[in-house]
């Protein structure tokens, strides 16, 4: 194994890097890790929109049974489960990836093998909890997975075991990730790249890893008392031994608010690079639009138990979550207008990457609205578990985080491929995606106010709600539809795409700077910034170009592939996995492939 | 540098959005004729019209809100786009007086709304005075027991309640998380498993208060995630005015003509007051009367009680075991798992709110209660169940047998 990974390493040519299957596997480079997050997630996000095909084609009738009760219980769960931790964290992730180093002015993260082990872990995780579905035992509790139907008594049987264990796979991926972020961009960043002129993506991507590495230990404790109730007889969540099933409750939302804030920021930084770039204006209110995001951030922390209204906790507790539920749309709007404000009285241009961030503030502020209706407890007590839910989280989470993420892929495509995607294929699917999103969660809304729960497999004829149904399907087709127009683009340009110029938006901020793509270290050598926009900026444009674009007469030394990574990953997924099989011992089979890798991790050098 | 930027005409927008509008409006208008009997906002309770008011009251705060931020988009998105030959615009970095202004208003109606929020979240939960009538919700996978603590009276699924008369309805769950949401009687509240508290300490529970305003049959269902057949936990509140509350009390109370065995055949359980000798029977007159399907019921006397009826009741006690799990009031019937069949033929719906209570549905029902609704934990006439860690064999029935038995439970009307 490392003769093939010294092949591997063996120096290339001077302006590459080495090619092959192998070359992946070990790598550590952070915009390779990028590509790879990006593919994976991008993969399960077809996943995930079967899923949901499958529910709509279920509901589009009353009283139908396309599929059994059962196989919906699994559809929903892994819908949510999939769109959550393996498409919209990931996809953010890959972003963080590609773009953090080089905007900040970084040759790599700050911990390239941990970077690396975090994508194996991820994607291990990943493939674990989808391959429930082949032994027909895939979560079906929900993505929320209260107690006590969690438990061994109401749901025997493997699912709920795939669950914990997968999800507690893909939280150590994310906490690893957030600690690399937070490190590299408090250190790695090149002189004169103050905190203040970072990139708002860069800050953004600063608030999640925060958000990280604070929310994800705190499901990872609510997994593990489950896993103990479950695998060993504890009685956290087992009423009758004076456990309390609400207590499920608190954690999960403890880490589900701010897991809101982890999908939707990122979102927020990309269009924060992206509508200044379109409207040749910098981001009005910079230090405001930063602040608003930490104060989210923040007080993201302090409004899980609106997720709890109904659940009697007092009209003390209730009117608190009210309260500070609430406050949290005044940062959220302060952005809004900023975003208004930084289009007003500039020179508007709409190529996709700017339809798609306009089409989020447009789309996002209804989603935001409808959640200002059910923050106020007596009214979400009709709103909440009912459509009228579904379709805000939607609205916020599709219409907010991935029409953000769509954006940062057409807008970054040319720097990652060095290609251009195409631009009628892209308003195509911007256009499809538009009509197709809102027919199919606008009708929701009625379906919630008409009194249509969620998570039911099906509903009588007699409530009427088929109308709003159906527009739903016919609605998620044309989404369905319109994400393989994004496929195809993305697979057509690849190869065929325009060559792009490094700087193809005439965007002001640092990556646009280096070639497109970048060499496999970013910077020969530093350049100096001395503002937010850089490029924006004639003299110092042609000040760090000059650095950037330099041809060096030796490359800098990289950190080596390593092949450690993936053995690291694959030992600490296999002793969770092995719990499944509940014998004691079994794990500690894992835990030796996890010892032996943290050695080798440990005694292979760095750099060679 | 970019020639296709720029590009997107707005004329392009307008088929679509017109025509997405048009559809929105012809399927919201064609819709607002209908019945829709879990709407939100048709609430007939002092409950459901506080939480109403607040709604509509904040509904109209967004749409404002909405209106001016699209408007603003829609006139920055058309008069800024960018022109032949511009300059490049001012880099404009800010203003303070702007993001002041736009901090404050936000406040301002936050403020707006979160006091009248405040106000209705204590009014909603204020328990009520003078003569409430008490009502145990007990949620089970996958049916509501209803218990009035004060009138004895115990039934399934479908809970009769006087208008006019505030109700609490004090919620507890029997095994996972559910929820109780009768729409047009206000927002639902879950119905938890009661966490046993050390001695002397009250065990904490949910409670809903409302005074209903209509009569009417109100369609509810369990809203809490709760396994296989959560969708299919309904409820039907079937508001009444106080004197045909207190006929149906009542008849609860009085044993079905039929759920015994006639005296003379077989002694009646103690304490069980003779059917015939009662002259409040609001079901007399139908003595005799068959039915469409040829089953009849509601025989008084061992001379003419109708031998199906008979039959039936000879599977519930002796050939099956029926008893186990549920209660017929005025016999031998007490079993506590399953619903309280008590007057089971009067009611409107069979297997929570599933289907109208027929006999046809009803012998499907008995057969194969999973055929009907998957999860359903009944034992099947030819499947085992496991229920709360017991295992119950298959009930063992034949056609013959699973229709003497329909014809008895709907004898008891």
């Amino acid at each position: 194994m490392s003769a093939a990974a010294i092949t591997a390493h063996a120096p290339s040519h001077p302006h590459g890097e080495a090619t092959g299957i192998w070359s992946w596997i070990t790598t550590v480079d952070h915009k390779r890790i990028g590509i790879m997050y990006f593919l994976t997630s991008f993969f399960f996000f077809f996943v995930g929109g079967l899923e949901a095909l499958l529910i709509r084609i279920q509901l589009m009738r009353p009283e139908n049974a396309f599929i059994s009760a059962e196989t919906y219980s699994q559809m929903f769960t892994m819908h949510g489960t999939t769109m959550v931790f393996l498409v919209a964290m990931p996809m953010a992730v890959a972003f963080f990836n590609y773009l953090v180093p080089l905007q900040i002015g970084a040759r790599d993260v700050a911990f390239p093998r941990l970077n690396a082990l975090s994508f194996w872990v991820f994607l291990f995780g990943g493939l674990y909890l989808n391959s429930s579905f082949l032994f027909g035992a895939a979560p079906n509790t929900s993505w929320v997975g209260y107690a006590n139907l969690t438990s061994l008594q109401f749901t025997p049987g493997r699912n709920v075991e795939f669950w914990i264990i997968g999800l507690s796979i893909l939280g150590a991926s994310s906490i690893l990730g957030g600690v690399n972020f937070i490190t590299t961009i408090i250190n790695l960043r090149a002189p004169g790249m103050k905190l203040m002129r970072m990139p708002l993506f860069t800050w953004m991507t600063l608030v999640t890893s925060f958000l990280l590495i604070t929310a994800l230990p705190v499901i990872a404790v609510a997994l593990i008392l489950l896993g103990f109730d479950r695998f060993f007889g504890a009685n956290f969540f087992e009423v009758t031994a004076g456990g309390d099933p609400i207590l499920w409750q608190h954690l999960f939302w403890l880490f589900g608010h701010p897991e809101v804030y982890i999908l939707i920021l990122p979102a927020f930084g990309i269009i924060s690079d992206v509508i200044p770039t379109f409207s040749k204006k910098p981001l009005f209110g910079y230090p405001v639009v930063v602040y608003a995001g930490i104060l989210i951030g923040f007080i993201g922390w302090g409004v899980w138990s609106h997720h709890m209204f109904t659940v009697g906790l007092g009209p003390i507790a209730d009117s608190f979550f009210v309260a500070s539920t609430m406050i949290i749309a005044i940062p959220t709007g302060i952005k809004i207008f900023n975003w208004l404000a930084t289009m007003w009285g500039g020179s508007l241009r709409f190529p996709t990457p700017m339809l798609f961030a306009v089409g989020l503030v447009a789309v996002f502020t209804v989603g935001g609205l409808s959640g200002v209706m059910h923050a106020s407890a007596p009214v979400d007590l009709q709103q909440h578990d009912s459509y009228f839910v579904v379709a805000h989280f939607h609205y916020v989470l599709v219409g907010g985080a991935m029409m953000g993420l769509f954006s940062g892929i057409y807008f970054w495509f040319p720097k990652v491929t060095g290609r251009m995607m195409n631009e009628t294929i892209g308003k195509w699917h911007f256009w499809t995606t538009l009509v197709g999103f809102n027919l199919t969660f606008f009708p929701m809304h009625f379906a919630g106010l008409f009194g249509m729960p969620r998570r039911t497999w099906t509903y009588l004829e007699a409530l009427n709600l088929e109308t709003w149904n159906q527009l739903s399907t016919v609605g998620a087709f044309i989404f369905g539809a319109s994400s393989l127009l994004l496929m195809w683009n993305l697979f057509h340009s690849v190869r065929k795409g325009e060559k792009a110029s490094p700087n193809p938006w005439g965007a002001g901020t640092l990556e646009w700077a280096l070639p497109s793509p970048p060499r496999h270290y970013n910077f020969a050598a530093l350049p100096r910034v001395r503002s937010r926009e850089p490029l924006w900026d004639e003299e110092e444009r042609k000040e760090v170009e000059a650095v950037t674009m330099a041809e060096p007469d030796r490359e800098p030394l990289m950190p080596s592939p390593s092949f450690w990574p993936v053995v690291l990953a694959f030992g600490l997924a296999l002793t969770w996995i092995l719990l499944m099989t509940h014998i004691w011992w079994m794990p500690l089979l894992g835990l030796a492939v996890t010892a032996v890798a943290v050695f080798g991790w440990a005694f292979q050098p760095a750099f060679r | 540098m970019l020639k296709r930027a720029g590009a997107m005409r707005h004329a392009k927008l307008m088929p679509w959005a017109k025509g997405l509008g048009t559809l929105f409006l012809m399927a919201f208008l064609s819709s607002c004729g209908q019945d829709y009997l879990q709407s939100t906002i048709n609430p007939v309770t002092d409950y459901g019209e506080a939480i109403h008011k607040l709604y509509v009251q904040i509904f109209w705060w967004t749409m404002l809100i909405l209106a001016v931020v699209w408007a603003l988009m829609a006139y920055i998105l058309i008069r800024f786009r960018e022109k032949p030959g511009q300059e490049r615009p001012k880099p404009v970095h800010g203003h303070v007086g702007l993001e002041i202004a736009w901090t404050l208003v936000p406040a301002l109606i936050v403020v707006a709304i979160v006091i009248p929020t405040i106000r209705t979240i204590f009014e909603i939960q204020r328990p009520p005075e003078g003569d409430v009538l008490v009502v145990e919700v007990t949620g089970k996978r996958y049916w509501w027991s209803f218990h009035f603590p004060e009138l004895g009276v115990t039934t399934a699924n479908e809970l009769h309640l006087p208008v006019g008369r505030p109700v609490s309805l004090r919620l507890e769950s029997g095994d996972v998380i559910h929820s109780f949401w009768v729409p047009q009687l206000g927002g639902k509240r879950d119905v938890n498993p009661v966490v046993s508290v050390p001695e002397g300490r009250e065990p904490k529970r949910n409670w809903m208060h409302i005074t209903i305003r209509e009569k009417g049959v109100f369609w509810g269902q369990c809203a809490e995630f709760c396994g296989e057949a959560h969708s299919l936990m309904g409820i039907r509140v079937v508001a009444q005015d106080e004197e045909e509350f207190q006929d149906w009390v009542e008849t609860w109370r009085t044993p079905a003509p039929t759920a015994n065995a006639p005296a003379d055949a077989e002694p009646a359980s103690p304490g069980t007051p003779a059917a015939s000798a009662d002259p409040a029977r609001p079901d007399t007159g139908e003595v005799g009367e068959v039915r469409e399907g040829g089953i009849a019921h509601a025989a008084i006397d061992a001379y003419e009680e109708d031998p199906l009826v008979a039959r039936g009741r000879e599977v519930f006690f002796r050939e099956s075991y029926c008893v186990l799990c549920h209660a017929i009031e005025g016999t031998q019937a007490a079993g506590i798992i399953g619903p309280n069949l008590t007057r089971f033929g009067s009611r409107l719906t069979l297997g929570a709110g599933m289907l109208p209570n027929t006999d046809e549905n009803l012998i499907a029902w008995i057969a194969d209660p999973r055929g009907v609704k998957p999860g359903a934990q009944m034992p099947g006439a030819q499947y085992t169940v496991t229920y709360e860690g017991q295992t119950f064999p298959p009930l063992n029935l034949n056609d013959e047998q699973i229709r003497a038995l329909a014809a008895y439970l709907s004898s008891m009307r």
